[in-house]
């Protein structure tokens, strides 16, 4: 069964893997890029709140003193900031003049359009980007009245270490769960494709006779290939049982005849009397060409069981069918110098079936006609009410009753073993009949029986 | 900003050649004259205490030599920031007991980053952005004179101290010394970390008012003043000076406040941009057991307890012991307005003396 694989395609573990990969690549690059952005926002927010408490702080200690405000710096908003170790500390407090009351003289002023009572910005300190917050403090006293700023900054070093931080965790936990289901994946198809192994199993072990369906108690995925198998099978064991009929019935046909010929044959050899020996070479001469005709049977219905199950349906005009059967002249080695009219109009007739099948079928009626049947033989075909038919028609009475009555039985051993042939061309010409859709017309009338292929018409083309 | 910034260096430099006596008070060059590598070493430390660190690094390395400038700690800052301003540091390393002034520099980006093997191995308390390191373990210490305080009067702590001050007709009246914070930047950062520490801090300073303690400049002079007899006592001394002191006098007793002991720990920091090699591996030495070991033979350090000369000093190892975080914390101690009223209320206590 492997060797009859041919080139294995990708597995589909590997197939399932590589598209497990692809999307834990892309959603990987984009979750990063999202996990980086969350860092540094969180980052940002955690860092923000430490510079509020700490420029809050600072505020709140500010007091007026003699009509001025004074800081009393408190040790806490620093050791706040200090929660961030290695970032360096810019702290300015402005006084209602704008001039600076204490800290750094020299820090970058908040954008201009920032307003309100707590703004954060971005700026240098002291050759370093840092983060700012400028934190407003109203005060209306009888001495003093106005707002004292505090700006209080810090520079990035925590943040960037926080955000990185994040970021690679998030990406360690994104690689330690890409990892698990990329194996989870090659599991999951593994366990997945195992009806698949066991059917091939199953088939691996089975008798190379044994043509009996498959159990299909497997995944409805599967049943599907299973089901199909089994179709293969099912024409596979009734081709072969065609055969084994075939062969049986032609051993059994062939035997009667041959028996008798040897027979004849070893009378002859042993008649001394010449005219009774030609007598017997006659009949030998009879009996020969009826074998033969019976063998060209035979094997027309084999060709004919073969091909109505594995030939393609085609177009076919059925006058082709009538013109080729008459142009063959092969009847003429049946029955020489039987004249033979064709008889088909202009118009086309069409049906779907297998033209070879046909051609035996209509050479078969037509071998009956000019055996059994009288001069004049027509052949023809023609169109009428949807119906496409070919016909072969003589001047005899046509096949017995008792004939008629058994067609359509698997027949004719015992027609053939009467050196009677024409159940055996009618048989074939019924099953062609029966596998395209059609049937079989045998029609007597005084002085006429006509035997008519009567197929449905190809749609269409009518 | 930067024009900001070198007008403000023209001016540093300009107040400095403008007052001479801010200029380094001594200088000494150690190792070979000929040497073709010099590093510039300025620090508070005196020279006659650093000199056997100094002397003991040159000895493993060969061609280098080192000018030792002795600095009072305000000039060493101001020179330190105008060169900073100014981008242009003459010195290699800088080394002061005024670690305020030194977390500064490193807060105003004058510092050069360093990572080595030694400076890993500090606590995080004695380490700030790998910029600038403690060196040494100085307790602030009280010193008194045997001879005029009865063993039974020793105090232990400082609220022992603020019970010998209370009795209005106590003999200590006008005779415990502490650093004048106007004058000492050492004084003031000691002052400063009290008045965190502890509440004590305003008491006492109530006492020292009330009692008319003294109020004077630098370790040398007040140790002096008591082993002399001018002071009974003194409040707030530097532990490594009063040691060498106390080894040349036996006269002088040392007491570690058993409540909590300030510790210092003199920073180093490189300035400018680009650490020297050799300045780095001098940072080096000095935290490596060698270095420790020779600085501790000046009683500037005890880093190896239970090494031989442990024993001399337990206070610094227990849980008193209060370490002088480098952190940015003590940016306020330099703040204006906070340095001003610390002052003003140092004023006032003081002012109140009736001598």
């Amino acid at each position: 069964m492997n060797s009859a694989a041919g080139r294995p395609t990708m597995s589909l573990t590997a197939r399932v893997a590589l598209a497990v990969g692809a999307l834990m690549l892309a959603g990987g690059i984009v979750v990063s890029l999202a996990a980086f952005a969350y860092g540094r926002q969180a980052a940002r927010d955690a860092f923000d709140r430490l510079l509020v408490g700490a420029a809050n702080d600072i505020a709140a200690s500010v007091a007026i003193v003699e009509g001025a405000p004074v800081v009393d710096l408190p040790v806490s908003a620093f050791e706040l900031l200090a929660l961030a170790p290695d970032d360096r500390i810019a702290y300015q407090v402005i006084g209602t003049d704008g001039a600076v009351l204490t800290g750094y003289e020299d820090l970058p002023p908040a954008p201009a359009r920032l307003a309100g009572d707590a703004v954060f910005f971005d700026a240098e300190f002291k050759g370093a980007p840092a983060r700012f917050i400028r934190v407003t403090r109203r005060f209306a006293e009888r001495s003093l009245s106005g707002s004292v700023q505090v700006v209080v900054g810090q520079t990035l070093r925590a943040r960037n270490e926080l955000a990185l931080d994040i970021t690679r965790n998030a990406l360690i936990v994104l690689a330690t769960a890409g990892l698990a289901m990329l194996g989870l994946a090659v599991v999951v198809v593994r366990s997945a494709l195992k009806p698949l192994d066991r059917v091939a199993d199953a088939f691996a072990a089975r008798d190379p006779q044994d043509l009996t369906p498959m159990d299909a108690s497997v995944p409805r995925e599967a049943a599907v290939m299973v089901e199909a198998v089994n179709g293969f099978m099912r024409r596979l064991d009734s081709q072969v049982e065609t055969m084994r009929n075939l062969i049986s019935d032609t051993a059994h046909q062939l035997r009667t005849p041959v028996a008798a010929l040897r027979a004849q044959a070893d009378l002859a050899a042993r008649e001394p009397d010449s005219d009774r020996r030609d007598i017997l070479v006659a009949r030998i001469h009879r009996r020969t060409v009826s074998l033969g005709r019976l063998l060209d049977q035979i094997l027309s219905r084999a060709l004919v069981i073969h091909r109505i199950d594995s030939a393609r349906r085609e177009a076919v005009d059925l006058r082709d069918i009538a013109l080729d059967l008459v142009e063959s002249g092969d009847h003429g080695l049946i029955a020489p110098g039987v004249e033979i009219h064709l008889e088909i109009g202009e118009d086309p007739v069409p049906v779907r079936a297998d033209a070879l099948s046909l051609a035996e079928a209509a050479k078969n009626l037509l071998s009956n006609a000019v055996t059994h049947g009288a001069p004049p033989v027509t052949v023809g075909a023609g169109a009428e009410d949807g119906t496409a038919r070919l016909w072969v028609q003589d001047a005899g009475p046509g096949p017995s009753e008792e004939l008629r009555a058994r067609l359509g039985q698997r027949f004719t051993r015992s027609a053939a073993s009467r050196g009677d042939s024409s159940g055996l061309g009618l048989s074939i010409a019924q099953s062609v009949a029966d596998a395209f859709g059609g049937k079989l017309e045998l029609e007597t009338r005084p002085e006429r029986f006509r035997a008519t292929l009567a197929l449905p018409m190809e749609r269409g083309r009518g | 900003m930067s024009a900001l910034r070198h007008m403000l260096a023209a001016l540093a430099l300009l107040a400095h050649s403008a007052t001479p006596g801010t200029a380094q008070e001594a200088v000494r060059s150690f190792g070979p004259v000929e040497a073709e590598t010099r590093l510039v070493l300025r620090t508070t430390t005196d020279i006659a205490i650093f000199a056997p660190t100094v002397e003991a690094f040159l000895a493993t390395q060969a061609g280098l030599a080192i000018d030792f400038e002795q600095w009072g700690s305000n000039d060493l800052y101001a020179i330190t920031m105008a060169e900073c301003a100014g981008k242009a540091p003459k010195a290699d390393i800088v080394i002061s007991s005024g670690v305020h002034q030194m977390v500064r520099l490193v807060n105003d980006g004058c510092a050069a980053p360093y990572r080595s093997a030694q400076t890993a191995l500090l606590p995080p308390e004695l380490r700030w952005r790998d910029e600038i390191w403690g060196i040494s373990r100085e307790p602030a210490v009280m010193v008194y004179n045997r001879r005029l305080v009865p063993e039974a009067e020793v105090p232990r702590t400082r609220f022992d101290l603020l019970d010998l001050l209370r009795p209005s007709a106590s003999r200590y009246a006008g005779r415990v010394a502490t650093y004048d914070i106007e004058e000492s930047g050492l004084g003031f950062l000691f002052a400063f970390m009290d008045s965190q520490e502890a509440s004590t801090f305003g008491a006492l300073m109530e006492a020292f008012g009330r009692s008319g303690a003294v109020a004077t400049c630098c370790s040398a002079e007040i140790i002096a003043g008591v082993a002399e007899g001018r002071y009974f006592m003194a409040y707030n001394v530097l532990g490594s000076y009063a040691r060498t002191q106390a080894a040349r006098n036996p006269d002088l007793g040392i007491v570690h406040p058993a409540d909590y002991t300030l510790v210092l720990s003199r920073a180093a920091l490189f300035p400018g941009e680009e650490v020297a090699p050799e300045a780095g591996r001098f940072l080096d030495f000095v935290l490596s057991t060698d270095g420790q070991l020779a600085m501790g033979r000046n009683h500037l350090t005890r880093v190896h307890p239970g090494g031989g000369e442990a024993a001399e000093d337990p206070a610094e190892l227990d849980s008193a012991s209060r370490l002088i975080a480098l952190t940015p914390a003590l940016l306020v101690a330099l703040d204006k307005h906070k340095r001003a009223g610390f002052i003003r209320r140092w004023r006032e206590t003081f002012s109140r003396q009736t001598p």
